[in-house]
Order: C-alpha cells, then sequence, then structure tokens
C-alpha cells in the first residue's frame, strides 16, 4: 500500500494526486491516513481527490506530538503493510518523518521536489547546496518514507463519485514523556508569496519597521501588492510575519518579478527565489552579491531610490 | 548536566563554484566549516553548562581533517570531541546510527543539541530521527531554551504555530539560528583546547556493517543565468532606465 498523509489537508489532495500515480503503477492501493476523530466528510473528500481508502486512526489527542504520531504510525504500517509513505512537508510533517524513519530504521528523504518510480525503485529529488545542485537519490530498501512540501504536485480535479473505504482502527500507544504547555497561532497578514505574480521584498537594508511602507508602496504601484522578505526581518526582527519569508528555510518563490531591496544576496536568500521570471535588486554596496543573481540592479540608498521609484512606476503605468 | 551537541562539517555553500559547462556544483577545494546552526546549538548547551554545571561532548561523524573544526568547538567551550569518519557510502541512515553509537559510548547523557538542519543538505532529518533511534522525546526548531534541573522548557517556532514544550531529561533538541548569536572564542581559549581531549572511534567499533538505505544516483546542477545588467551612476537615470527595461520586459502593466 501507498500511504500519504499531512495534517494540512490542501497538502493532502497534492499529494494524492502523485501518490495514485505511484500506487497505479505498483498495481497496488493508495490509501490517505487520518490521525484523530472520524471524520466523515475529510475521508470522503480524500477519496474524491485520488484515495482507494481512508485510514482513520482513531484518537482523541488533538495536540501534535512527534512522538506520539511517530507511534500512530509505526502501527499503521504494520497493520497496512504500507512499503511507500509519501508525508507532507510541513514542520510537524518533517519531524514526524524523521523520527518514524529512527523508529523504524529504514531509509528517509525529507523535502523531494520530484517521487517517481525509477527500475520500480522509488527515487526523489531535492535542492541542495541551497540551491546550486540538485540530488537524485533512490530507495534500495522499503519501507520508504518521503516528505513533500505544498505546491510541488498539483491535486487532481475533485471527483465526488469516487467512491472508497473508509477503515477504523485504535491503537495502544506510548505516551510521550513531553508536554505541550502553549500552542499559540502565529501572527499571520494571510500573505501568499507562493501564488504572486510580483513580489516585493526588503531585508536589513531597511532601518526601522515602519520603512518597510515605502516597499507596501511599491508593490501597490507595480500592482504586485505582495510583500516579502528576508530572514532575518521576519524571524529576529519580526517586522512582517513569517508568511512573507523567503528563502532556504522559507517560502520558495517564483513569480514573474522579484525585486530585493536591502537585501545582500546570501545564497539562503537566493535559494527561495531563484526561479523567479525577472529579478532586481536595490542596494547601496555595488558589491552585494545580490547584482550577481539579478537581472537588473540599481546601486544606490534605497531610501533614495524607492521613493522616486515609486513615483516613476506610478507614472509609467498610471 | 551531561550535554552532547552533535556538528557537522560542512562545505561553505557560499564559496561554492559552478562548473560554467556541465552546470554542476564544484565540490573539490571549497573551504570546510561547522555547519552554522550547530555553533547555536553549541553557544546554548554553554549557556546550560554556566547556568547548571556540567560537561559538553562534540560529536561529529566526518573526514579525518573535521578534528580541525572541532578544536574550534572545544575553544568555544566544549569539553570533549568524539570524531567518528562514516563508511566510504553513507546516508541518513547511516550517519544517524553512527551518532547513536557515539552517543551510548559516551554513556549518561541529559541533553542532545542539534541544528535545525544542516547547512549544505538542509534535511532536517539527523535530530529526530536520532530521537527516535534513542526513544527519547525531542523539541525542535526551538527558538529559546530554559534548562532546568529536572525539566527543560523551549519556545519552538513551528511555522504557523508557536509552541512551548516542556519534557523531563534525556531530551533531544533541535535549535534556529535565531536562538542566540555563537560567542567567538578569545586566543587563551583557543590555545588552551590543544589539550582538551578528541576522541577518535572506527564506524565498526559502533556499528558493524551498516550500509545505506537510500542510494545517490546523481547530482544535477542548476543552471542561474541572469542579465546581470546593474546601474551605477546618477539615481534619477538608473530608474527611468529600469522602468523601460521591465516595460520591455512586460512585467509593468
Ligand atoms: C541555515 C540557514 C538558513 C537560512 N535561511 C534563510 C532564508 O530562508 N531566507 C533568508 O533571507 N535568509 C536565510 N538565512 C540567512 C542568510 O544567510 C542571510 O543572513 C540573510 O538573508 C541576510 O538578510 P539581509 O539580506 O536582509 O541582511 P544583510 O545581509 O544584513 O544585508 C543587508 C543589505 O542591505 C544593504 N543596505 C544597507 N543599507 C542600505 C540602504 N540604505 N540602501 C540600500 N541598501 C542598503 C547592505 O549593503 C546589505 O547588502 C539563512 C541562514 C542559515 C544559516
Ligand atoms: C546516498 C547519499 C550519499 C551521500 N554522500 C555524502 C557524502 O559523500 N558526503 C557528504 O558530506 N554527505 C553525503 N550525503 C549526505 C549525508 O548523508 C547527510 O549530510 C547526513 O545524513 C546528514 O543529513 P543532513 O546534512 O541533511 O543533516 P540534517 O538532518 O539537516 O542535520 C541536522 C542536524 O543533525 C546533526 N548532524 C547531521 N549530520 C551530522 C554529522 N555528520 N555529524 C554530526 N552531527 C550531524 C547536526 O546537529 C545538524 O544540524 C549523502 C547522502 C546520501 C543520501
Amino acid at each position: 500500500m501507498v500511504l500519504v498523509y499531512s495534517d494540512d489537508k490542501k497538502i493532502t489532495f497534492e499529494l494524492l494526486n502523485k501518490g495514485s500515480e505511484i500506487a497505479k503503477e505498483l498495481g497496488e492501493k493508495l490509501t490517505a491516513v487520518i490521525i484523530g476523530k472520524i471524520d466523515e466528510s475529510l475521508s470522503q473528500e480524500y477519496i474524491s481527490y485520488g484515495a482507494d481508502d481512508v485510514f482513520v486512526s482513531e484518537t482523541d489527542i488533538d495536540t501534535f506530538k512527534a512522538e506520539e504520531y511517530a507511534n500512530y504510525f509505526e502501527n499503521i504500517i504494520k497493520e497496512t503493510k504500507s512499503e511507500i509513505i509519501i508525508i507532507g512537508s510541513n514542520k510537524n510533517g518533517k519531524e514526524l518523518a524523521s523520527r518514524l524513519a529512527g523508529r523504524l530504521d529504514v531509509g528517509c528523504i525529507i523535502d523531494c521536489t520530484n517521487i517517481y518510480l525509477k527500475d520500480n525503485k522509488l527515487t526523489s529529488e531535492r535542492v541542495v547546496y541551497s540551491g546550486n545542485a540538485i540530488a537524485v537519490e533512490q530507495f534500495n530498501s522499503k519501507p520508504a518514507i518521503v516528505t513533500v512540501p505544498s505546491k510541488v504536485f498539483d491535486p487532481l480535479p475533485k471527483d465526488e463519485k469516487r467512491k472508497g473505504e473508509i477503515i477504523k482502527k485504535k491503537f495502544e500507544i506510548e505516551k510521550s514523556a513531553s508536554k505541550i504547555l502553549k500552542v499559540q497561532e502565529m501572527k499571520s497578514e494571510g500573505v501568499n508569496v507562493e501564488d504572486a505574480e510580483i513580489i516585493v521584498s526588503c531585508g536589513r537594508g531597511f532601518k526601522n519597521k515602519e520603512d518597510i511602507k515605502m516597499i507596501q508602496d511599491l508593490a501597490d504601484a507595480i500592482k504586485g501588492r505582495t510583500v516579502g522578505c528576508s530572514r532575518p526581518i521576519a524571524a529576529d526582527l519580526k517586522w512582517l510575519s513569517e508568511d512573507h519569508w523567503i528563502g532556504l528555510s522559507g517560502h520558495k518563490v517564483k513569480p514573474k518579478l522579484y525585486i530585493a531591496a536591502g537585501i545582500s544576496g546570501q545564497i539562503q536568500h537566493i535559494a527561495g527565489m531563484r526561479d523567479s521570471g525577472i529579478i532586481v535588486a536595490i542596494n547601496k554596496d555595488p558589491e552585494a552579491l545580490i547584482f550577481k543573481s539579478a537581472d537588473y540592479g540599481i546601486v544606490g540608498d534605497l531610501y533614495e531610490v524607492l521613493p522616486k521609484l515609486i513615483s516613476a512606476v506610478k507614472e509609467k503605468i498610471g | 548536566m551531561n550535554i552532547i551537541v552533535c556538528a557537522k562539517q560542512v562545505i561553505d555553500v557560499s564559496e561554492m563554484k559552478v562548473d560554467p559547462n556541465t552546470k554542476k556544483p564544484i565540490l573539490q577545494g571549497v573551504p570546510q566549516k561547522i555547519s552554522d546552526i550547530d555553533k547555536n546549538a553549541l553557544e546554548e548547551a554553554i549557556k546550560i553548562k554556566e547556568k547548571l554545571g556540567g560537561k559538553i561532548t562534540v560529536v561529529t561523524i566526518g573526514p579525518a581533517d573535521a578534528k580541525e573544526r572541532i578544536k574550534e568547538l572545544l575553544a568555544m567551550g566544549a569539553d570533549e570531541g568524539v570524531l567518528v569518519p562514516p563508511p566510504e557510502k553513507f546516508d541518513y541512515y547511516v550517519i544517524s546510527n553512527l551518532l547513536a553509537g557515539a552517543i551510548k559510548n559516551i554513556g549518561e547523557y541529559d541533553i542532545i543539541l542539534c541544528g535545525e538542519a544542516s547547512i549544505d543538505m538542509f534535511s532536517g532529518q539527523a535530530g529526530p530521527r536520532l530521537a527516535g533511534l534513542l526513544g527519547i522525546p525531542q523539541i525542535t526548531y526551538a527558538q529559546s531554551v530554559n534548562a532546568e534541573k529536572d525539566k527543560v522548557t523551549a519556545d519552538r517556532n513551528m511555522g504557523d504555530n508557536a509552541v512551548t514544550t516542556e519534557s523531563s531529561y534525556p531530551v533531544l533538541i533541535t535549535v534556529t539560528k535565531e536562538i542566540n548569536e555563537p560567542r567567538l572564542p578569545s586566543l587563551m581559549q583557543i590555545l588552551g583546547a590543544a589539550n582538551k581531549p578528541i576522541n577518535e572511534l572506527s564506524a565498526e567499533s559502533l556499528e558493524s556493517g551498516l550500509t545505506s538505505k537510500v542510494e545517490m544516483l546523481e547530482l544535477k546542477g542548476v543552471s542561474m543565468e541572469r542579465k546581470n545588467i546593474v546601474y551605477k551612476n546618477d539615481i534619477d537615470e538608473s530608474i527611468s532606465k529600469l522602468v523601460d527595461s521591465l516595460a520591455k520586459e512586460g512585467v509593468l502593466r
């Protein structure tokens, strides 16, 4: 059996598409996994998006702990005799997959940007060396665990007529010695950089939080409206929420136009935006690395360049 | 408090060059360093030791020349190093098992600290995988850690949520880059590090016959060709040229 799981159902939909391709090729069933309460409507949705059946591991536990979820998965894999496990690559998914790989002592590859069968063996591609290369890796053992980030695959069109079985099972698991004391939703501004066609990004070249307004103004003028940023702006300074964060450890984006102002262009930032159409850099340091990764650049103080650029853009496109 | 820090020697990706013909990265001759976030892990270990006392051991699975890198960590404040050269072929499975083997060999431990992910391969697999192998709780993506005598709490950045987790010992913690600013050792500390022990162990002596579960078939290059047109002179002129170019590219509408 091929198992697909994510606690983010949108990622599950995407993985079901690729999962069903692989399952068909192997002549096996594709099973979507739910850990939690029985949810008929979600189960039916998974079936509509390509699952042959749904395995619900019933539990009252409602906070995620990798230790406990990995324990559920050990049981589910044993029960279903699954040999390929595809997990959504958000932070929960990554630590779950990695721990599970340790528990079962099996192969695991994190953050795959493609998965397929080659010589009947699960094969994957992942970005390594901060975007400088793609490693093609292949499992020579089973079970095989992979994680795949969101937006790598598209979901299949929803087919409400599809039918499938819902398998329910309760497992006794070992409780973790760790305790979740608090879960707080991160402040989010609800931006979706991954879908944006134009992104204007800011970095540490900005001196104050208030100045970021210039970036918003440029984004508005250019009718992009989407603001991105480097890691320090979101993670250290917290001037913007993390949904703006672009790079190796943030969001990977490929807009038609990416403008970076006051960003030095360290390889970890580039890793998140290297697939953009046109890249523009504004930096006061003529030696800044960002110019090596840019199509167009302006050497200058962003405090002078941005207001002028905003007017020039407005003049051009009204 | 017995603290173990897992630190990986990596190539400095920012110094990496790409072969202009094959587009493949050139791996030979790139300078090596300790993976950035593993220094944050060590810094956190030192802070815990300063507060609660104890001993810090750093473990590296890496080639013999990683000894020089371990010396840097001893200078920063680690007490002892363990170096295990991996077998010729290795993967995530082999590395994690060697880490587990080296840690069992050390014996007693309360906290194992790892980086969120290594700077070169960036999978973030080794930490939680190791916790699974050892059967101990894991606290991932810690942005701040408060260690006390019999428990530790950490604030974690889990993307959509900020999660505070508490655990008894032993526990494995992975840290993010934001958790602290790694210290630079003083000259005295660098000289002092020469006397601290580095224990070299063979992979075979820890876990015999480990073979990879995953094989690397190929390392494909990624090309990054850009126009690199940089306007340096008069700002007003630069801006008007840029806006014209963008309009021509069809991205201004
Ligand atoms: C494991 C790991 C993962 C990482 N992941 C990411 C990631 O996902 N995303 C990310 O962005 N970073 C990431 N980083 C951090 C990355 O290495 C850089 O530290 C970071 O991108 C730098 O951010 P910055 O360019 O905003 O700041 P800086 O490097 O400080 O650059 C500021 C730039 O602004 C310019 N400047 C200053 N004043 C002005 C002015 N008045 N006008 C014009 N220009 C000005 C300066 O010349 C400089 O080039 C990661 C690092 C590690 C180790
Ligand atoms: C088939 C295959 C062949 C490979 N061949 C090579 C090779 O020839 N050379 C090579 O350098 N890599 C090679 N790798 C990569 C190597 O297996 C990984 O680097 C290693 O498993 C750790 O994964 P990671 O770098 O993604 O670390 P992550 O999982 O991102 O690391 C997280 C944390 O775990 C700890 N950690 C990770 N690795 C080590 C270590 N070695 N020592 C101490 N602590 C560690 C650190 O605290 C680190 O911050 C190969 C991988 C595969 C799949």
